[in-house]
């Protein structure tokens, strides 16, 4: 029975590792050379934070797993990230977007983390708060500059959200086995983070001229290692060297 | 008032422009050169910028299977760095008159040349260490020499693209030397990777010299400062010594050692396969222009918005200073 530190460090890490593996597709097909370099950039920084967590995760494991381990020989159902981070990029408009929705979470849940009482845990969170602002503030421009520019970016932008806001609920929605950890000030109460999100992102998405979606089903599964059908195609894709070699170092 | 003629104007400044080269003074954006001197360095200094960035393909083919977060983080540092090379050196090209679009479309348009190594497709994970290894080492020995081109921007560009561009060869080298001691199926990754990577990566250094249709000119200028000859000769001497520390082998049956120059002279290069894909009959030689191309029109939208908003903004904030006024 896994410990519930052990999964709390799971879903920030594979969120971070999923959702930079995703983004580092772009490398080298980005619409602009500028961009090219900003979202490796952002694929670097998700991943640097999956590295840290996922290290902590395999420590508090204490089973000799490290963060290779946890990141290369665990399967789809064995991943706790949201469902948001592991649909495929898409297009400009649907990257973008999404990374402004986690980005605007991942600020939130980093600013409440750096005040952990794990150290390992607040030391992190206040490297990644620095990384996650910079994040939001470049995907943010972003999408008003998509949302505000042409008819085609303007409905492409649109497209964005109505695909992606089915997913965003999962982000708010508190695991029972984290209660303990949240009392103890160990881990942050993400359904206490949405009211904030809403209004950054509503205020984002205003000046973008777009419109959130309302009254939609709220996706959720990957927090419980029920995933959409693309994880395991990404998995695959990114495993498929070091499983091909186990036991080698690299 | 005594007036010059144009011709002899030019031929003074040509003199002067030489003298200058000649004593290793820097030249500088609005200083007078030559047009030759200032297309040859457009066309040098845009062919470079394009090997960085059409260099970011084969490479970025292994991203999403690199084998440890490590490595996948490195790798895309790495890419990532070719990117801001791109970026630097169309924007030194900038300062010889030239628009950075112009260029990218002569790029896409395949009237362009970009470094002919890009064209060999990256098949294994070791890949990304010959790469490193021996295609930016080839590229160090190549930039440590334009480094002390007289073309100030060009010189400085190298300097500091050097500089990481070293980095990029330990990353490399320290992904062949772990594979090299690492499980019999690593190892022979390894040497089968270096046996694709040898020979094209000799061929970086361009034609030997008495085939070399540029070289006179650039090395009159101090645009070049070495000859392709002496710079192969240069990297093969490095490149052995490291090959031999990790236990592999050249593809080079004639390798041998030449004790009274002390250098290392390999077998003939097959300089057929060089020009087959030079002139675009390589392996991936559509596949990496088709790829600029798609990633350009994909990105066409994109563009557009960006455009079409920052004229929004100007039109307002226009609007609400003549409001105020």
């Amino acid at each position: 029975m896994n410990t519930p530190l052990f999964e709390a460090l799971l879903r920030l890490g594979d969120d971070r590792l999923v959702l930079g593996h995703r983004t580092s597709e772009w490398c080298g097909h980005a619409p602009i050379l500028e961009e090219d370099i900003a979202l490796a950039n952002i694929a670097l920084d998700h991943i640097g934070q999956a590295n840290l967590l996922l290290g902590y995760a395999g420590t508090v494991e204490g089973a000799g797993r490290d963060q290779d381990a946890l990141a290369y020989f665990r399967d789809a159902v064995e991943y706790r990230n949201a469902l948001l981070c592991e649909l495929p990029k898409g297009d400009f408009g649907v990257t973008i977007v999404r990374h402004f929705l986690h980005g605007v979470f991942s600020v939130l849940q980093w600013e409440a983390l750096s005040q952990s009482t794990d150290p390992t845990i607040a030391g992190i969170a206040a490297k990644a708060l620095k990384e996650s602002k910079y994040h939001v503030r470049h995907c943010g421009e972003w999408v008003i500059r998509l949302g505000d520019g042409t008819d085609e970016s303007h409905a492409r932008a649109q497209a964005a959200v109505d695909q992606l806001w089915p997913y965003t609920g999962e982000l708010f929605m508190q695991p029972a086995d984290e209660a303990s950890l949240v009392s103890a000030g160990v881990s942050a109460d993400v359904s206490a983070l949405e009211g904030a999100w809403r209004a950054q992102v509503s205020d984002v998405l205003r000046r973008a001229t777009l419109t959130a979606p309302e009254g939609v089903w709220m996706q959720r599964g990957g927090r419980e290692g029920r995933h959409t059908e693309h994880l395991g195609h990404m998995l695959a894709e990114m495993q498929i060297v070091a499983r091909s070699h186990p036991g080698a170092q690299w | 008032m005594t007036t010059m003629s144009p011709v002899a104007d030019d031929s003074a400044r040509l003199a002067q422009f030489e003298a200058r080269v000649a004593a290793d003074e820097s030249i500088e954006p609005k200083d007078w050169m030559p047009e030759r001197y200032r297309s040859q360095l457009i066309r040098m200094m845009s062919q470079h910028a394009h090997s960085e960035v059409v260099g970011m393909l084969p490479e970025g083919n292994w991203i999403t299977r690199a084998p440890s977060l490590r490595r996948k983080m490195i790798l895309l540092a790495k890419v990532q760095d070719e990117g801001g090379h791109g970026l630097y050196i169309y924007c030194g090209t900038e300062t010889l008159g030239v628009d950075r679009q112009e260029l990218v479309q002569q790029l896409l348009d395949g009237k362009a040349k970009y470094s002919s190594i890009f064209n060999y497709p990256t098949l294994s994970w070791a890949d990304m260490g010959a790469i490193g290894w021996l295609v930016d080492g080839a590229a160090i020995v190549n930039q440590t020499m334009l480094a002390k081109a007289s073309y100030g921007p060009y010189a400085r560009a190298m300097v500091r693209i050097c500089k990481e561009e070293n980095f990029h060869k330990r990353q490399g080298y320290e992904i062949m030397a772990t594979l090299a001691r690492g499980t019999p199926a690593q190892k022979a990754m390894a040497q089968e990777s270096l046996n694709r990577w040898w020979w094209p990566s000799l061929m970086m250094f361009g034609p030997h010299d008495k085939d070399s249709s540029n070289s006179d000119e650039l090395m009159k200028w101090g645009i070049k400062r070495k000859s392709n000859d002496e710079l192969r000769q240069r990297f093969v001497n490095l490149t052995i010594a490291q090959v031999k520390a990790i236990d592999l082998t050249v593809p080079d049956p004639a390798l041998r050692y030449d004790e009274a120059t002390g250098n290392w002279i390999t077998g003939p290069i097959d300089w057929d396969e060089f020009w087959r894909v030079v002139k675009g009959n390589g392996p991936c030689n559509r596949e990496r222009i088709e790829a600029r191309r798609r990633a350009h029109e994909d990105g066409a939208w994109v563009r557009a918005a960006a455009i079409a908003h920052a004229e929004k903004q100007q039109r307002n904030n226009r609007e609400t200073t003549e409001r105020q006024q």
